[in-house]
C-alpha cells in the first residue's frame, strides 16, 4: 500500500493537482482534497481487463485485428467520444487520417458556442493563476460553477493569499441567469454572491442589454426577462469599476439555440470594457472528457478543432455537418469507433452500425459492441497529458498503479498499424 | 552504410569553405572524413550542384499555445491550402500557420532541417514541446520567455542579487527544456495586466516600479553568467510604434556591451519623418549594429499577403487589433507568467505603411555588414509564412529583381526608402552564413550547421539557378541525420528530429523560494511544473540533445 501525493486530475477541468491517493493493488482511495467529481472518477473500480469480440473474451491482438477488419472497407467511419489524453489523441488522429474517418469530441456541440464566436470575432481571455491573484469581480453567466468543478472557488477565489489583493474574501461574485446549487461562492467571511436569475433562454436579451449599458447606450425599458435594468446597470458599473473583472461561462450550460451569439456578445462586451480604461477578461469553463485536449491536438495536427473529417484525404472542419448525432441519424457513417478513457458512464450512442469501443474499464452497455477493448485511464493507469479549462496549461498526469490495461494510444496505434 | 556525395560545390562557412568542389562521406548519420578503403554503399553524383548544410531557422513560431490559437482562429485560411495525405505523409493544412506535420514537410522541402520556437512560456512549455514533437524531420528547440513573470519582478523589487536571478533563470530553462532565454516587451506584458497600455524603456511598471532597461540588464547578465551560448533574445519595447527606432538604439546602448540578440528588428526600426509621420530607421539601426559587436539581429521581414501575427506581446497586440484583417483577434493574460496576442494581418503593397515596412526590412539586411550577426527570418508567421523564404532570398541576391518589386509598391513608400540605391547582392556564402553556420553558432549547436567531419549529416543540395527563388524552393536532395528525406523538393521519407536543450547548473536551494511561491500563488505544484525528459522521449520518437555551456561550466 502506498500513498501518492500531488496527484493531478484530468476529470474536473480546473487542474487540481493536490490530491493524495492511497493505492492498494489496483484499488484507489482519495484521502485528501477529493471532490464530488474527482473522487468517484479516481475510485472507479476496474472490472474488465480482457478485450471482447461479440461478447466473447479474446486477446488484445484478436480484438485489434477484428477492429481493423471492421474498419477496412468502410467509407465513412465515425470516431466519437474522443475523450483521452494527448498521446491517445495523437493515435486517434493517425487512425482517422488513415481510415478517412470523421472525428468528433463528445462535448463539441457545447464547445461550438465558443468556437463559432472565437472564429468570427475573437476574445480576450485569462487563465486560472491570473484569476487567483488578480480577479476582484467574477461575473458568472448561466452556469453553475460548483456543480461543474466543486473546488473552483476554494482554489481560485477564496485562496488565502493573492499577490495583488489585500483580502481575497472581498472579491465580489455575481451570478446572472442561473443561481448556484450550493454555497461555494460565498466568501469565507460569509458574503454571499449576488444572484440575478432569469430563464436560461432569455440570456441573449439580458446580455445584450448588459453590453449596451457597458457601452453607455440608453436603454428605454426598465426590466428585461424579469431583471430590473437598474440591477444590470449596477453590474455594468461594477465591471467598469473593477480592476480586473473576469466573466465566466460554460459553453455547454448555455443550452439554447444560437448561444454562440451570446458568447460573442459577452466577448465583445469584455473588449468594450478594455477600451474604457480598465481590464476585464473572459474565462470559458471546459476541460471535461478530454475536450480541450482533443481540440488542442486536433488543432495542431489539422488546423481545426475536433469535429473534422478526413474522408477527402485532407482535413475538413464543419462544426455542424460532422456532428456524431447528425452522421448517425442521416445514415452517413458506416462504422462507429467510440473512444472514452475517462468516464464509464459516457457510453456510445445507440446504433446498429458496426461498433468498436475503446473504453474505460468498467463501462457497461445495453447493447454489446462488436469489439470492446478496455483501456487504462490517463492519470491512473498510465502517465499522460491533459489540458485544463484555460487551454494553456497541459497537466502532467501520473501513473498511479500497475493495472496492465493498455493505453488508448497503444490500442489505436495497433488498429492503425493493422489497417 | 557509407554514403558518398561526389563532386558538389560546397558552401560551408563553418569551415571557411566558399564554393569549392568537395566530396562528403556519411556514415551512421554523421559526416565522416574520407575513409581509407571502405566500400561506398550509395553514391550521389553532385557535379555542378550547390551543397550546403541543412538550413536552421533560429526564430519561427512553430510550437506553443498562441500558434494553436492562430490555427483555430483561421479555418478559412486553411481551406485555401488543404494538404492531402500520402503513403508516407500525413494530411493537414498549409498557408499562414500550417499544421505541425505540414510544417515539418514544407521546411524540409525548402532544405531546412531545424527550427527554433522563440517564445516558450514556462507554463505552456509542455504544449510547445508536444507540438514540436509532432513536427517531423526537423530538429527543434525553444527559448523560454521571462521578464514579465511576477516571480522575476518580485525578485527585482526585493533587490535579490544577480546570483539568485541566475539560479532562477537556469532553473526555469531546465524545467522548461529550453536552449535560450527570450524576453518580450520586457515587463510590458505584466504592465498590461495592471492596465498600462504602453511601457517605454525607462518607464516603471506601476506595481513593481521596475523598468524594461533593468529587466534587460539582469536577464542578459544571467544568460551570460550561466554560460548559455545564445545571447538574451530580445523582442523590445514599443513594437510597431512610429519612432521606436530611438527605443531600439537606446536598448542597444543600455545593455552596456552584454551579448544581446534583437529579434524581428524591422518592427522596431521606425522613425516619424515625412508626410505620414512614418519613416525608415534602418540606416541608423544598421549603423548601430555594425558598430556594436555584442549585438546580433534577425530581421522579421514582412512580405505582402495574408498572414497572422502571434506574439507574446499582448500589450502591443491589443493596441494593434484595429489593424486586424480579417477583423477578429485574441489576447490572453497567462498564469502570472506572460500573455499572448493573435491578430490576423494582410500586408498590402499599396498600403504606405506596409510597403515601407517591406523596404525597411530589406534595407536592414543590405546595410548590416556582417552576415554572422544578422539572420534571415520573417518571424514566421508574423511578417510572412516561412514558405516565403526562397522569395526573400531572391530579393537579397538579385538587385534587379528587388528593384522591379520596389517599383510596384506604394509610390510614397518608394520615395521614403534608399533601397533603389543599395547595390549589394548577397552571395551564396553569405546566405549559407545567415541560414546555417551563423545560426548554429548563435544558438550554440555544437554539431549542426557545418559540413566538416563530426557534424550530423544535415545536408541540402541545390541546382544552381540564376533565379534564386526557384533554386531555394526546390532542393535536389535533403539529408537529415544522413537519411534522404527530400528529392526534387518533395518529401520521400520522414523521420523524427531531436530537441536541442541546455542544462545549466543552479543552486538547488532555489526551489525553496519557488515552492513557497507556487503553493501560495500559482495553480500547480512545483513538482508538476517541471518537464521530465521522458515527456519528450516516452512516445518513442523524441530525443533530447544537450549542448555545452560556455566557459568552465560544462
Amino acid at each position: 500500500m502506498t500513498e501518492i501525493t500531488e496527484v493531478p486530475s484530468p476529470f474536473c477541468g480546473i487542474g487540481t493537482d493536490d490530491l493524495t491517493i492511497k493505492v492498494d493493488g489496483v484499488l484507489l482511495k482519495v484521502i485528501e482534497n477529493g471532490c464530488a467529481v474527482n473522487t468517484p472518477a479516481f475510485e472507479q473500480p476496474i472490472t474488465d481487463t480482457q478485450a471482447r469480440v461479440s461478447g466473447q473474451e479474446v486477446s488484445l491482438d484478436v480484438a485489434v485485428a477484428k477492429a481493423a477488419e471492421l474498419l477496412k472497407d468502410t467509407k465513412l467511419p465515425l470516431i466519437g467520444g474522443c475523450a483521452t489524453d494527448v498521446n491517445g489523441m495523437r493515435g486517434l488522429l493517425a487512425l482517422a487520417d488513415k481510415a478517412g474517418a470523421v472525428i468528433d469530441n463528445m462535448n463539441f456541440t457545447g464547445a461550438r458556442n465558443n468556437f463559432l464566436a472565437l472564429q468570427d470575432s475573437g476574445w480576450m481571455n485569462t487563465t486560472l493563476a491570473e484569476v487567483k491573484n488578480r480577479c476582484d469581480l467574477l461575473l458568472v453567466v448561466g452556469t453553475d460553477v460548483e456543480a461543474f468543478a466543486p473546488r473552483f472557488f476554494e482554489r481560485y477565489l477564496w485562496n488565502k493569499e493573492s499577490m495583488f489583493l489585500d483580502d481575497t474574501s472581498s472579491r465580489e461574485v455575481i451570478y446572472l441567469g442561473r443561481a448556484p446549487s450550493g454555497t461555494a461562492s460565498t466568501s469565507p467571511t460569509g458574503k454571499a454572491a449576488q444572484v440575478l436569475p432569469c430563464a436560461i433562454e432569455d440570456l441573449p436579451e439580458v446580455i445584450a442589454v448588459l453590453r449596451a449599458l457597458v457601452k453607455k447606450q440608453p436603454i428605454r425599458v426598465t426590466s428585461v426577462a424579469g431583471i430590473a435594468v437598474a440591477d444590470l446597470q449596477t453590474i455594468a458599473d461594477k465591471l467598469l469599476a473593477a480592476t480586473y473583472g473576469v466573466v465566466t461561462w460554460g459553453a455547454g450550460a448555455l443550452a439554447f439555440k444560437q448561444a454562440e451569439l451570446t458568447v460573442q456578445t459577452l466577448s465583445e462586451m469584455i473588449k468594450d470594457l478594455n477600451n474604457q480604461n480598465t481590464r476585464c477578461s473572459g474565462l470559458p469553463l471546459a476541460g471535461k472528457e478530454g475536450d480541450q485536449t482533443a481540440n488542442q491536438v486536433c488543432g495542431w495536427t489539422t488546423g481545426y478543432p475536433a469535429r473534422t473529417r478526413f474522408s477527402s484525404g485532407y482535413p475538413e472542419y464543419d462544426p455542424f455537418l460532422n456532428e456524431t448525432k447528425v452522421l448517425l441519424e442521416n445514415g452517413e457513417a458506416d462504422a462507429l469507433v467510440w473512444v472514452q478513457a475517462f468516464n464509464v458512464n459516457a457510453v456510445p450512442p445507440e446504433t446498429n452500425l458496426p461498433t468498436i469501443v475503446v473504453g474505460r474499464s468498467g463501462m457497461t452497455f445495453t447493447k454489446e459492441p462488436d469489439v470492446f477493448i478496455p483501456v487504462g485511464t490517463p492519470g491512473i493507469d498510465h502517465a499522460g497529458h491533459a489540458y485544463r479549462m484555460d487551454n494553456v496549461v497541459a497537466i502532467r498526469l501520473k501513473k498511479l498503479r500497475d493495472s496492465g490495461l493498455p493505453s488508448t494510444a497503444e490500442v489505436l496505434n495497433a488498429i492503425e498499424q493493422a489497417l | 552504410m557509407l554514403i558518398k556525395l561526389t563532386g558538389g560545390i560546397v558552401y560551408d562557412p563553418a569551415s571557411g569553405i566558399d564554393g569549392q568542389q568537395q566530396d562528403i562521406y556519411i556514415r551512421d548519420g554523421r559526416i565522416i572524413a574520407k575513409p581509407a578503403d571502405a566500400v561506398v554503399d550509395k553514391e550521389y553524383d553532385l557535379k555542378g550542384k550547390v551543397v550546403m548544410s541543412g538550413a536552421i531557422d533560429m526564430h519561427t513560431h512553430i510550437g506553443g499555445g498562441k500558434g494553436n490559437i492562430a490555427r483555430t482562429l483561421l479555418p478559412e485560411d486553411h481551406r485555401q491550402d488543404p494538404v492531402y495525405r500520402s503513403d508516407i505523409t500525413r494530411s493537414g493544412c498549409g498557408h499562414a500557420m500550417p499544421s505541425t506535420f505540414v510544417t515539418g514537410y514544407r521546411y524540409a522541402e525548402m532544405g531546412y532541417t531545424a527550427g527554433f520556437e522563440p517564445a516558450v512560456l514556462p507554463n505552456n512549455a509542455r504544449q510547445a514541446h508536444m507540438e514540436m514533437g509532432d513536427i517531423p524531420i526537423l530538429d527543434k528547440g525553444g527559448y523560454v520567455m521571462l521578464g514579465s513573470d511576477d516571480y522575476l519582478l518580485r525578485m527585482l523589487t526585493a533587490k535579490k542579487d544577480q546570483k539568485a536571478i541566475n539560479d532562477y533563470v537556469a532553473w526555469t530553462m531546465t524545467g522548461a527544456k529550453a536552449i535560450g532565454v527570450k524576453v518580450v516587451n520586457p515587463g510590458g506584458i505584466n504592465a498590461f495586466k495592471f492596465n498600462q497600455r504602453k511601457l517605454d524603456l525607462d518607464e516603471q511598471n506601476s506595481h513593481y516600479g521596475v523598468t524594461p532597461r533593468e529587466i534587460l540588464r539582469v536577464l542578459a547578465t544571467a544568460v551570460k553568467e550561466i554560460g548559455v551560448a545564445h545571447p538574451l533574445h530580445v523582442h523590445g519595447c514599443n513594437l510597431g510604434v512610429p519612432g521606436n527606432v530611438q527605443t531600439t538604439l537606446d536598448t542597444i546602448q543600455g545593455i552596456g556591451g552584454l551579448p544581446m540578440h534583437l529579434t524581428h528588428i524591422q518592427f522596431h526600426s521606425y522613425g516619424t519623418e515625412g508626410d505620414f509621420k512614418f519613416s525608415s530607421g534602418a540606416a541608423q539601426i544598421a549603423e548601430a549594429i555594425n558598430r556594436n559587436k555584442n549585438i546580433t539581429i534577425d530581421v522579421g521581414q514582412i512580405l505582402f499577403g495574408q498572414t497572422v501575427t502571434a506574439s507574446g506581446d499582448n500589450m502591443r497586440q491589443h493596441a494593434n487589433h484595429k489593424h486586424a484583417s480579417p477583423n477578429k483577434w485574441v489576447t490572453m493574460d497567462i498564469e502570472c507568467d506572460a500573455g499572448c496576442g493573435v491578430v490576423p494581418f494582410k500586408y498590402k503593397d499599396q498600403n504606405f505603411v506596409n510597403a515601407l515596412q517591406w523596404a525597411i526590412g530589406l534595407e536592414t539586411f543590405l546595410l548590416v555588414n556582417d552576415p554572422w550577426r544578422i539572420f534571415l527570418t520573417t518571424d514566421h508567421p508574423n511578417g510572412a509564412p516561412f514558405t516565403s523564404y526562397p522569395h526573400l532570398i531572391r530579393l537579397l541576391m538579385d538587385r534587379s529583381f528587388r528593384n522591379d518589386m520596389l517599383a510596384t509598391i506604394h509610390p510614397e513608400a518608394q520615395k521614403m526608402t534608399t533601397l533603389a540605391s543599395i547595390e549589394r547582392e548577397y552571395t551564396l556564402q553569405e546566405i549559407a552564413i545567415m541560414t546555417r553556420a551563423g545560426a548554429a553558432k548563435l544558438i550554440g549547436l555544437k554539431d549542426r550547421g557545418g559540413l566538416s567531419a563530426g557534424n550530423w549529416a544535415d545536408i541540402t543540395v541545390y541546382t544552381d539557378n540564376a533565379d534564386r527563388q526557384k533554386m531555394f524552393e526546390k532542393p535536389d536532395y535533403v539529408f537529415k541525420d544522413g537519411q534522404l528525406v527530400v528529392v526534387d523538393g518533395k518529401v520521400v521519407s520522414t523521420k523524427w528530429g531531436t530537441t536541442h536543450v541546455v542544462k545549466p547548473e543552479f543552486d538547488a536551494s532555489v526551489e525553496k523560494g519557488l515552492k513557497d511561491y507556487f503553493d501560495r500563488y500559482l495553480t500547480m505544484k512545483l513538482g508538476n511544473f517541471k518537464i521530465s525528459d521522458d515527456e519528450i522521449t516516452e512516445d518513442g520518437r523524441g530525443s533530447i540533445s544537450v549542448h555545452p555551456l560556455q566557459g568552465d561550466v560544462a
